[in-house]
């Protein structure tokens, strides 16, 4: 990844390195008194100081944006390990993904480091006007936390309307989301990555004419307007990918269909930007674990690990990464802030699906779940806390002390638990 | 129990694929287990748009949704008229949100601008300048009395509720009478009852929640005048944990200071 060719010498204003050092001091009196890393809190101190310091810290540097409802942490990882085959990358790793987040994981970079950036869905208007990223690329968009965050078509407008502003030169995008599709249309070049897509029932309703998508085997297209599933230049075929006629076969670290996708998209986007394809395909294969999630250690004497997913699309996948039936399994449930304060999206879950486990309903919403999985028919327990759900998956019938316990849990209760673990590395 | 049918009870969910925003699904799954565990079949017919909606189903289940797919709703179930055949003849109807909104006489769209609703339900939803109602819905203590004189005691009916616009009653409309915690129709009231028609804010699985409104869905749907019990003690957990939850106005957030030094 080449560097910006413009010449002013990279040097950030008093103003803004007075903004940088309290936010990093902020940022470290925070971690000091045991409260989580302190990014999000530090960028905002700094943000006070300097209000244009997300402009000032990206201005001599390339910068990828990665968008998604689902799968941009993973993915921005596994972009990030592709690009460094080049050279050093910074990233906001750990995903705080507005701006206060990214603003603590530039501050103490290089300012002519290439930056990949995760953003936030509703962020990325905002991000990219101040970043000028001339990389976008855009994942997929479903339901996730309707009673905060927009409704799903409003999201597609943004990003439409962001990308229509401010064209940036490459974006990436799924040529299987009719959501992306569109938002991503008006885009001078866009490079479109087909890796399928099962999720397809937040997308029914065309986002540009209100009629109706039909979905067909591996394409889609709408019946009111000539809106359709472009012709896909990267395919993704479960274990290969092929860019300009070579073929690679991805051997990863991570579980799942999905995280193939991601890493597909990953690859595509380092290779668009210089990457070696055979180079970048090893180095996503090495990533094992994302800011915790799918981590494997030991809690209690029980062999744990712990699995991430925030929206029916997101369970939808995590249920198929279980450990095999009949495994036994815990299910946490949290409805906070970041959450989102409505967990009826529990019954667009198959929680059918773990009809033949025993399942241990946990977190603030546990009587929720309970009572899906009592209309799903699953056989279940109600634990208060972690400690008692562990101690009733050890005693159950179908447990393996060798095989490690799922923990699916949506976001603050994942928080929880992996504070409980050493949090992320 | 005694059954006053041979064949199947036959609910009609309509067009998931633009009114299941939250969940709506989840009724369907309550009513169809509430009825095999008590042995009596079930046929669930699910509608997409575009499809042609059957006029025979015994009970109906309209969901909420966003703004545009709203409008399709209406004007799919207003050509056919598929559903006023069904209301004709009898059949039950359960419409969340949105589909309250419908199946009244008049709706606004995205823009403001009124639609003509279905008229079966005897309501006008109008635009108001507030931010919108999200957040636990608690209602006192519910009876409904059906077309027959029958009166069916159903409870508080807990719930929750993410919506724009105000439902007015018209006169011929009964509704779910008092609202306890949150905003319900706007009026302090919350629903809209005319003949074997249901609307409410109780959006998303609404019948997960509230078993007896469920259980009274089905005795109408069936003409069995009442269910053997089943084992609800989980969904009386639920409601107590939610009851107590809006009565503390929990819906405002949840925050600790890990929270919000977190940003989350
Ligand atoms: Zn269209």
């Amino acid at each position: 990844m080449s560097t910006s060719s413009a010449s002013p010498p990279a040097r950030l204003s008093i103003r803004s390195r007075i903004a940088v050092g309290v936010g990093r001091a902020v940022a470290g009196a925070s971690r000091l008194v045991h409260f989580g890393t302190g990014s999000v809190i530090g960028g905002r101190a700094s943000l006070l100081i300097d209000r244009n310091l997300l402009r000032n810290l990206t201005a001599h540097r390339d910068v990828v944006i990665v968008s998604a409802t689902n799968g941009k942490t993973t993915t921005t990882r596994m972009l990030s390990v592709a690009l460094e085959t080049t050279g050093p990358v910074v990233s906001n790793s750990l995903g705080a993904n507005m701006t206060p987040g990214i603003i603590a994981a530039l501050g103490s970079t290089a300012l002519t480091e290439p930056a990949v950036l995760e953003v936030d869905e509703r962020w990325v208007g905002s991000v990219l006007d101040a970043t000028g990223a001339q990389t976008v690329l855009l994942l997929n968009l479903s339901r996730d936390q309707l009673d905060r965050s927009q409704e799903v078509r409003k999201l597609a407008q943004h990003w439409k309307t962001a990308i229509g502003r401010a064209l940036p030169r490459n974006v990436i995008a799924n040529a299987d989301d009719p959501l992306v599709v569109w938002a991503a249309a008006d885009a001078p070049d866009v490079t479109w990555v087909a890796t399928g897509q099962d999720w397809t029932s937040d997308a029914a309703g065309c986002p540009a004419c209100s009629g109706r998508i039909e979905f067909e085997r591996s394409s889609w297209h709408c019946t009111g307007c000539d809106l359709q599933r472009p012709t896909p230049d990267i395919v993704w075929d479960d274990s290969t990918i092929t860019i300009d006629n070579r073929s690679m076969d991805l051997e990863l670290g991570l579980p799942g269909r999905v995280n193939r996708a991601n890493a597909a998209f990953a690859v595509a986007t380092a290779c668009r930007l210089g990457a070696e394809p055979e180079a970048a395909t090893r180095a996503v294969g090495t990533v094992t674990e994302v800011a915790g999630r799918y981590r494997v250690t030991r809690l209690d004497g029980v062999s744990i690990r712990l699995l991430l997913a925030k929206n029916p699309a997101g369970w939808h996948e995590a249920l198929a990464h279980l450990a095999p039936s009949p495994a036994p399994v815990i299910v946490a449930i949290n409805a906070r802030i970041a959450d989102g304060h409505d967990p009826s999206w529990l019954w667009d879950v198959d929680f059918e699906r773990l009809g033949d486990r025993f399942v241990v309903a946990l977190g603030e919403r546990r009587h929720d779940l309970a009572v899906r999985l009592h209309y799903a028919d699953v056989e279940h327990v109600i634990a208060e806390t972690l400690d008692e759900a562990l101690r009733l998956v050890a005693d159950s019938p179908h447990h393996d002390p060798q095989c490690a316990v799922d923990i699916a849990s949506n976001y603050t209760a994942f928080q929880e638990y992996l504070d409980r673990v050493g949090g992320p590395e | 129990m005694t059954m006053s049918r041979e064949s199947a009870i036959r609910i009609g969910v309509l067009f998931p694929d633009l009114l299941g925003t939250y969940g709506d699904g989840g009724n369907a799954i309550v009513l169809a287990r509430r009825l095999a565990w008590r042995d009596v079949d079930v046929d669930i017919v699910t509608v997409a748009a575009g499809e042609a909606v059957p006029d025979s189903c015994d009970l109906y289940l309209v969901g909420g949704g966003e703004d545009g797919p709203q409008v399709q709703a209406a004007a799919e179930l207003a050509s056919s008229r598929a559903l006023h055949r069904a209301v004709d003849s009898g059949a039950t109807v359960l419409a969340i949100c949105a589909g309250m909104q419908i199946l009244g006489h008049r709706f606004p769209d995205a823009h403001g601008n009124d639609q003509p609703g279905l008229g079966l339900l005897d309501c006008d939803t109008i635009r108001v300048d507030r931010p919108r109602a999200v957040g636990e819905l608690l209602t006192g203590d519910v009876a409904i009395l059906a077309p027959d004189g029958h009166s069916f005691d159903i409870g508080i009916l807990t719930g929750f509720e993410n919506h724009a616009g105000r439902t007015v009653p018209g006169a011929e409309a009964r509704t779910f009478g008092r609202v306890e915690i949150g905003e319900g129709n706007g009026d302090g009231t919350e629903g809209v009852v005319t003949g074997r028609i249901i609307g409410t804010y109780l959006h998303g699985p609404a019948l997960a929640r509230n078993p007896r409104l469920a259980d009274l869905l089905l005795a109408w749907a069936t003409g069995v005048d009442s269910f053997a019990p089943l084992d609800d003690s989980e969904i009386d957990l639920l409601r107590s944990d939610r009851v107590t939850a809006a009565r503390k106005h929990e819906l405002a957030p949840r925050r600790s200071w890990r929270d919000i030094l977190r940003g989350s």
